[in-house]
């Protein structure tokens, strides 16, 4: 009983502290621990709104760990859905997170996907010595022996690093996809690891995973998932004209409650469209390698909107999701 | 050289006046923390990351003050050891065997300053023999799948369970629970949910440092309630400090060979300081002639165990760092740690973070230095600390856990699971269970399996993939000697009688 009195008392304090900041300042709630992708986004789009003079006070990042993104994802939705002076960190793991149903019921609809502006793209890798040369040699050994070309990547089984080679696949006619072999390790060094050791025979991953691989020469790409060949990498050519359609691409951006009116959703793309436009962020994608991915407001939801469902296809043939 | 470069890296950075003012906080905190009877490294690891954490530290100032910390505690150790005959931690169990005695007879001050130069030389021999092994391991990753790491954690359950502790069958029991609390949690491979009952605070699993700060933390809290905080007054006097250089030559085969055994010992993953000392000390023992001399206050059976325990630690830290598979139950902390500041250890990280690598190689070498200047000539300073009564000091150590788990992780949820995992800890230890496998067991519960389901993936189900390489066929040997090895040994290496502590 006492401890229902506390904790309820503790949570009501929690909250009017937050609101009593929230009317001054803008708060960015990064769903992780320090130091990861979503703390990265949070950070770096928080100080530039500053710098830039875009928001009148420092933008104060707030931690909030759990569930993959699902703790925080769910205070928003259930506890600041009208709260216009709130952004949280996102990625291409959330939305990968909301199609297979990884928050616990929890959809994507429940907040509003305002903008990206910046990915990290998306690479598939052989060992130097690799028989396959190009995609259509990879598309080719597996169409002809499906457990011949394994892939290692940084994410789960059923992630964005297990989609891509899957996605490959399907454009290029390919649907037994549940006979292609992926593992799940910690990270894309790793992945690039195994595959350098012979454990298995493709890496897929995000570029800034495997820079420094192709720059020591270990690796070969053999396509990066994007529109366009990368800055800098101009010599990787892209999946598409390879001849299979595919973009993959590790974004990063953020959402906002659903409930703000849209004067506000709209403000917060231009915003984000001034951090995007900023000298310090084409710094700060130099430095993390990501290359230029901007979308912002209307055009961004609807891209989300069809990401997800393409996911959720995708997810329930290889029966990650019923 | 290439070692060389990379030192001059790592010493760049670690000679920052920053970098120093951290060394020496947590030389100096890691020493009272090892000096303090219960307070062992582990707990005071453990204690202080998500302190480190609130603070902002980036991750190598965060790992230099810790792995300060891990050293100062180590050095600590003995301090309780000779004065109370209480050991500070449990490494530095054997120092009470021969250190207490020569107190009693008066020699506390040599006592002291013998095991100060023999932890040196230990430590800094270890960490010499870090700097040239480290590198040549890290050259192994690229022959490590998912078949082989299965085995080599496998391995690292095993010697700790079979030779870190006294009944197999308890330290199994410990593991297992271990493994099983890493189930909870989103399942990897295919994204189900496994014993999350529909609550989001377990979907990401059991935090590793929240299970830590519980088992390690609080569970000392509870146990010192029980106490009542008894056993905490000096019984011995400290004279006047000189060095006595005659027993220091004396002493000095002892610490090499005692350097030699516990690094080796320590690299042994799962094994630790707690073994190394008890090796190095049975080691010197069988070796001298004066064999009765010892646990009568000889001054070899000072220096050996403590080169021993102290090189054990600076050994541990190279499966730590190279294969991420901890050595003992600080490198476990630690490996939390890394793994917390989004620094994945094993092969990659002495070619992907050479500056983190090489500056905590530099800090350790630096702080070993300054620990010798803090535990010779101001060991008094520490003796003065030892008599801070219980009552203040565990108080203190609750509200740092509490404080620290919040601040780390925001959740009401992870202070109630915290208090939870002392009550399991409490219980374990009047059991005689170990807690170390149950927090080795979390930590890699989640490798270990997805290793074995990614072998079974690669190989199409065909159990024999486990023994496929003859690095893993080694390692299942290995492991299962070191499991069961022990059992027919410890007939024939007898522990020593175990300290007790004396009621006048």
């Amino acid at each position: 009983m006492k401890m229902t009195m506390l904790k309820v008392l503790g949570t009501s304090a929690l909250l009017s502290a937050m609101s009593v900041s929230s009317a001054s300042a803008t708060e960015c709630i990064a769903p992780a621990n320090p130091g990861g992708g979503w703390d990265f986004t949070c950070r770096q789009i928080g100080n530039i709104l500053y710098e830039i003079k875009a928001v009148d006070a420092p933008v104060r990042v707030t931690n909030m760990a759990g569930g993959g993104g699902g703790v925080a994802f769910a205070h928003v939705a259930s506890e600041r859905s009208t709260d216009a002076d709130l952004i949280v960190a996102a990625s291409s793991a959330t939305t990968t997170r909301l199609a297979q149903n990884a928050f616990a019921g929890l959809t994507a609809d429940m907040v509003r996907f305002v903008g990206a502006i910046g990915a990290d793209p998306g690479v598939i890798v052989v060992a130097k010595d690799s028989p396959l040369k190009n995609l259509s040699d990879m598309v080719e050994a597996i169409k002809a022996d499906p457990g011949s070309v394994a892939f290692a990547g940084g994410s789960a089984v059923g992630g964005f690093d297990h989609m891509k080679p899957l996605q490959v696949m399907k454009a290029a006619g390919f649907n037994d996809i549940t006979k292609i072999k992926y593992i799940g390790v910690d990270g894309g060094a790793d992945a690039i690891t195994q595959t350098i050791g012979g454990f298995t025979q493709a890496m897929t991953g995000d570029m800034s995973e495997i820079v420094g691989f192709i720059r020591s020469g270990d690796v070969r790409a053999l396509a990066v998932l994007t529109e366009e060949r990368v800055p800098g990498f101009e010599d990787i050519p892209t999946a598409r004209e390879q001849g299979f359609d595919v973009v993959a691409v590790n974004w990063r951006g953020l959402y906002v409650p659903k409930d703000i009116s849209d004067a506000d959703f709209n403000m917060w793309a231009e915003r984000l469209q001034k951090v995007a436009d900023s000298d310090q962020w084409k710094a700060a994608m130099t430095e993390n390698g990501l290359a230029p991915f901007t979308k912002v407001g209307g055009d961004f939801q609807s891209w989300v909107d069809g990401v997800i469902a393409d996911t959720v296809v995708l997810s329930k043939e290889i029966g990650v999701i019923q | 050289m290439d070692i060389l470069s990379n030192l001059e890296l790592g010493f760049s950075i670690a000679l920052s006046p920053y970098t120093l003012m951290l060394a020496f906080i947590g030389c100096f905190v890691g020493t009272i923390i090892g000096a303090l009877p219960g307070l062992g490294p582990s707990n005071g690891v453990a204690l202080l990351i998500p302190i480190s954490f609130s603070m902002g530290f980036d991750a190598i100032s965060a790992l230099v003050l810790l792995t300060s910390v891990y050293y100062g505690a180590m050095y600590g150790g003995r301090i309780s050891s000779i004065l109370l005959n209480i050991p500070g931690d449990e490494p530095a169990m054997m120092t009470t065997l021969d250190g207490y005695p020569m107190a009693k007879q008066g020699l506390a001050g040599e006592a002291l300053v013998i095991s100060g130069v023999a932890s040196f030389v230990g430590a800094f021999l270890a960490t010499v023999g870090l700097i040239l092994m480290a590198p040549w391991l890290a050259n192994v990753a690229y022959k490590f799948g998912p078949a082989e790491y299965f085995a080599l954690y496998f391995l690292a359950f095993c010697t700790l369970g079979g030779m870190g502790s006294k009944n197999q069958t308890k330290s199994a029991i410990a593991a297992c629970m271990g493994l099983g609390i890493a189930m909870v949690g989103v399942d990897e491979l295919t994204n189900m949910q496994r014993y999350t009952f529909d609550n989001m605070h377990l979907f990401d699993g059991v935090d590793f440092l929240v299970a830590i700060v519980g088992l390690f933390a609080v569970s000392e809290v509870f146990m010192f309630i029980e106490s009542h905080g008894k056993n905490s007054a000096i019984g011995v006097k400290l004279g006047r400090l000189f060095i006595p250089w005659k027993l220091l030559n004396q002493t000095k085969g002892a610490m090499l060979r005692g350097t030699g055994i516990g690094f080796l010992a320590g690299i042994l993953p799962g094994a630790g300081a707690s073994l190394g000392s008890f090796l190095a000390y049975v080691g010197e023992k069988a070796v001298s002639k004066d064999k009765d001399s010892f646990g009568k206050g000889n001054p070899r059976g000072v220096a050996a165990p403590e080169a021993g325990n102290n090189a054990a630690a600076g050994g541990a830290l190279i499966p730590m760092l190279t294969l991420g598979v901890p050595g003992s139950g600080t490198t476990a902390v630690l490996l939390a740690l890394l793994l917390t500041l989004n620094i994945t250890p094993g092969p990659l990280l002495f070619t992907d973070r050479p500056d983190v690598v090489w500056s905590l190689i530099a800090s350790l070498l630096i702080a070993n230095v300054m620990l010798l200047v803090m535990n010779v000539p101001m060991v008094k300073v520490f003796v003065k600390i030892l008599m801070v009564p219980s009552w203040v000091l565990l108080p203190g150590v609750t509200m740092i856990a509490f404080v620290g788990i919040f601040s780390l992780t925001g959740s009401s949820f992870d202070m109630l699971l915290m208090v939870a995992f002392g009550v399991l800890g409490y219980v374990c230890r009047k059991l005689d269970i170990p807690t170390v496998p149950i927090i080795l067991g979390i930590l890699l519960g989640n490798a270990m399996e997805n290793k074995m389901r990614q072998a079974m993936v690669l190989s199409d189900g065909d159990w024999t993939f486990y023994f496929s390489s003859p690095i893993s066929i080694s390692f299942w040997i290995a492991g299962i000697l070191g499991f069961v090895a022990p059992i027919f040994l410890r007939q024939y290496l007898k522990k020593p009688p175990q300290p007790t502590i004396d009621e006048d």
